[in-house]
């Protein structure tokens, strides 16, 4: 445990947000307050936590439909998503979108995409942009392992690191597409070689341990501005909750799940900062009560928002109108 | 400069006059620049890009590799991160491998959004059949794109419009694709000097006719327009309407002819199952059904995928007998 208090109490705020924003989206969705499907994050808090802080606003966030976690380490409000995921327009894209599709373009995060690999050529094509342009910016760009399989991961490893696009890829290994396992599903499961055969820097990281993240990432977006080139990482995490709300969990057994959960990231990042003297019971109740009115005042904007007329439902397909058509 | 003067003209070809638009829009706006497969070294595979690269330099004449995911993906990031990309694509066949971008991201970013984003994007690529290219190179699924909200398609069938309607599309804050059709490239004619953009909104009446409507666009609007002269020599006035942009239709021109001549026939080298000459007849159906003196015929591609051999080509699409003898019928005169 090295890092100051300060960088250690932020990220186990961000990770305890993330965990009580979900848990009561899990509560909603039963309540039938949320509706479609919903993709928990709950075991993988530390991926987002950690990796967002080596950002600055003008860099760029793509993300996957597990994508709550994202949003809000990433800054979009609690409220926005929330009233996102129980359809107000009030929501981050107006109720448009729904849990899969989070945006906000003022935090420059271009959503969720709810197709495995759909998101990794926009990444691509933001950074193209960056170069371009004359940005030293970077473009971090989230995928499931069950991506890797997908042509277009091939294709966007490819250009990228052919072009120097400065892209963050950041593979979130969960060990499951869904139902199927990493191994039931790849020829060789060693993620980082297929970077490695782009010739792209890469590594893997413990992607429960959010303080490796969190350095993994500074070490990442330093290279990529520094240097001007693309970064793999693969981040070694477990998903405690079904794939979906629909998810019977055949595919797993329940044994694993239960290996997995001892090491939570949050439970074990709390222990180590109480060993090392940078928590303690007080901080941690603190912290706690702030999430948790910090959700109920979610609920109560998603609650008290409003459904969009029906009247307006052709609007935001084109941007310009063309009359008569 | 005396005005009343015609505007001087100069002879050249549609692939030459998508060259000029290309040239325009780099010149005009640094945030334009051009990828795809071959546009660079090889010159483009229609020629189109040919000496852009030694005009604009490798950063803005992106040769791509053979990633058409990626590459029409990476047109919809740099639109969205400020760009002004134009993406080519050898040919609609080629795209289908980037349908996953243009349907599931290019078409729903801005709806998804809630409106926050607009993907100004350009894609070019040729279509349609005529040169034995087989089954793979030679289809028109213009109408798969048509079908998609969220983008607009373009068919530029003449020298003023391969000319004119890249730099309009180029100012459209949503995706357009604009589809060449194959056998225009070589198409030659008179274009005036100081030709530029042109509107993308509405269809145009190439030549204007009282008995019957032929509705077309792309690739055979110049069959339609020789089965007019052929129809002129019989006495019969056929109303020549190039389409234009497919999406959205220009629903209103359609109509607005179909009511004077009271008689249509849509001509589409697309297949007829479930294709835009099935919407162009149904709108007719809904918007001028009493107006119409015959029911509606279409001539299309046969359905079968293009053959190879010439004489089985040109069996399967449509040719200027076959739009003439549909004419013909609308005015029970076959």
């Amino acid at each position: 445990m090295s890092l100051p208090q300060d960088i250690s109490i932020a990220l186990l705020h961000q990770m305890l947000r993330i965990r009580a924003f979900e848990e009561k989206c899990a509560e909603l969705y039963s309540a039938g307050k949320i509706r479609g499907f919903l993709h928990l994050y709950i075991g993988e808090e530390a991926v987002a936590a950690g990796i967002m802080p080596a950002l600055t606003l003008e860099d760029a966030v793509v993300a996957t439909y597990r994508e709550h976690g994202h949003a809000l380490a990433r800054g979009l409000s609690a409220q926005s998503v929330m009233a996102e995921m129980f359809g107000k327009q009030e929501g981050c894209s107006s109720g448009r979108g729904g849990s899969m599709h989070l945006f906000d373009v003022t935090q420059r995060f271009y959503g969720g995409n709810a197709i495995v690999g759909g998101g990794l050529p926009i990444a691509v094509g933001l950074a193209l942009a960056d170069k371009m342009q004359k940005r030293n910016r970077v473009t971090v760009c989230f995928f499931g392992e069950g991506a890797v399989a997908e042509g277009e991961f091939h294709e966007c490893m490819n250009l990228a690191q052919l072009w120097k696009l400065p892209v963050l890829f950041l593979c979130e290994n969960n060990l499951y597409a869904m139902g199927t396992a990493l191994s039931r599903s790849e020829s060789d499961t060693d993620l980082v070689t297929k970077a490695a055969s782009y010739n792209m820097a890469a590594a893997t990281v413990d992607g429960m341990d959010v303080e490796a993240v969190y350095r993994a990432a500074q070490e990442a977006v330093g290279a990529i501005k520094h240097l001007g080139i693309p970064y793999f990482l693969e981040l070694r995490t477990y998903r405690f909750r079904a794939h979906s709300m629909f998810d019977p969990e055949l595919y797993r057994p329940k044994a694993e799940v239960e290996q997995w959960k001892r090491h939570c990231p949050i439970t074990t990042f709390e222990q180590r900062m109480r060993d090392a003297g940078l928590l303690d019971d007080a901080q941690l109740v603190a912290l706690k009560a702030d999430v948790a009115h910090e959700i109920a005042q979610a609920v109560a904007f998603a609650d008290a928002g409003t459904w969009e007329p029906a009247e307006q439902l052709e609007r935001d397909v084109y941007t310009r109108q063309v009359s008569g058509a | 400069m005396n005005l009343n003067e015609p505007a001087a003209k100069i002879r050249t070809t549609y692939r030459e006059a998508l060259r000029m638009a290309l040239r325009e829009a780099l010149q005009r706006d640094d945030r334009v620049f051009l990828m795809g497969e071959d546009v660079g070294r090889y010159g483009g595979s229609y020629a189109v890009s040919k000496g852009l690269l030694e005009e604009f330099g490798e950063e803005r004449i992106r040769d791509t590799p053979l990633s058409e995911s990626a590459f029409v993906g990476a047109g919809i990031g740099a639109a969205l991160g400020g760009m002004r990309p134009i993406v080519e694509i050898m040919t609609v066949n080629f795209s289908l491998l980037a349908l996953d971008q243009i349907v599931n991201n290019a078409a729903t970013l801005r709806h998804m959004s809630g409106g926050q984003l607009s993907v100004p994007l350009v894609i070019r690529m040729a279509t349609g059949g005529g040169r034995q290219l087989a089954a793979q190179h030679s289809h028109s699924l213009e109408g798969w794109y048509a079908h998609i909200p969220g983008l607009r398609v373009l068919a530029p069938a003449t020298l003023e419009d391969a000319r004119g309607m890249l730099w309009t599309a180029l100012q459209d804050p949503d995706p357009v694709i604009i589809f060449e059709h194959a056998m225009l490239y070589n198409l030659e004619g008179n274009l005036a000097a100081d030709a530029g953009a042109v509107e993308i909104d509405h269809a145009a009446v190439r030549r204007a006719g009282d008995d019957v409507t032929l509705i077309t666009y792309g690739g055979s609007l110049g069959k339609a327009l020789q089965a007019a002269e052929q129809l002129a020599d019989a006495g019969i006035g056929a109303e020549v309407i190039d389409l234009r942009t497919l999406r959205p239709l220009d629903s209103n021109a359609i109509l607005a002819s179909v009511k004077k001549t009271h008689r249509a026939v849509v001509i589409d080298e697309g297949w007829k199952s479930v294709g835009l000459s099935a919407e162009v007849s149904a709108r007719i159906m809904e918007g001028a059904f009493y107006d119409l003196d015959a029911p509606v015929l279409r001539v299309c591609s046969r359905e079968v995928p293009i053959p190879y051999a010439k004489h089985m080509e040109e069996a399967a699409l449509p040719q200027v007998p076959a739009i003439v003898q549909a004419a013909r019928e609308v005015l029970h005169r076959a």
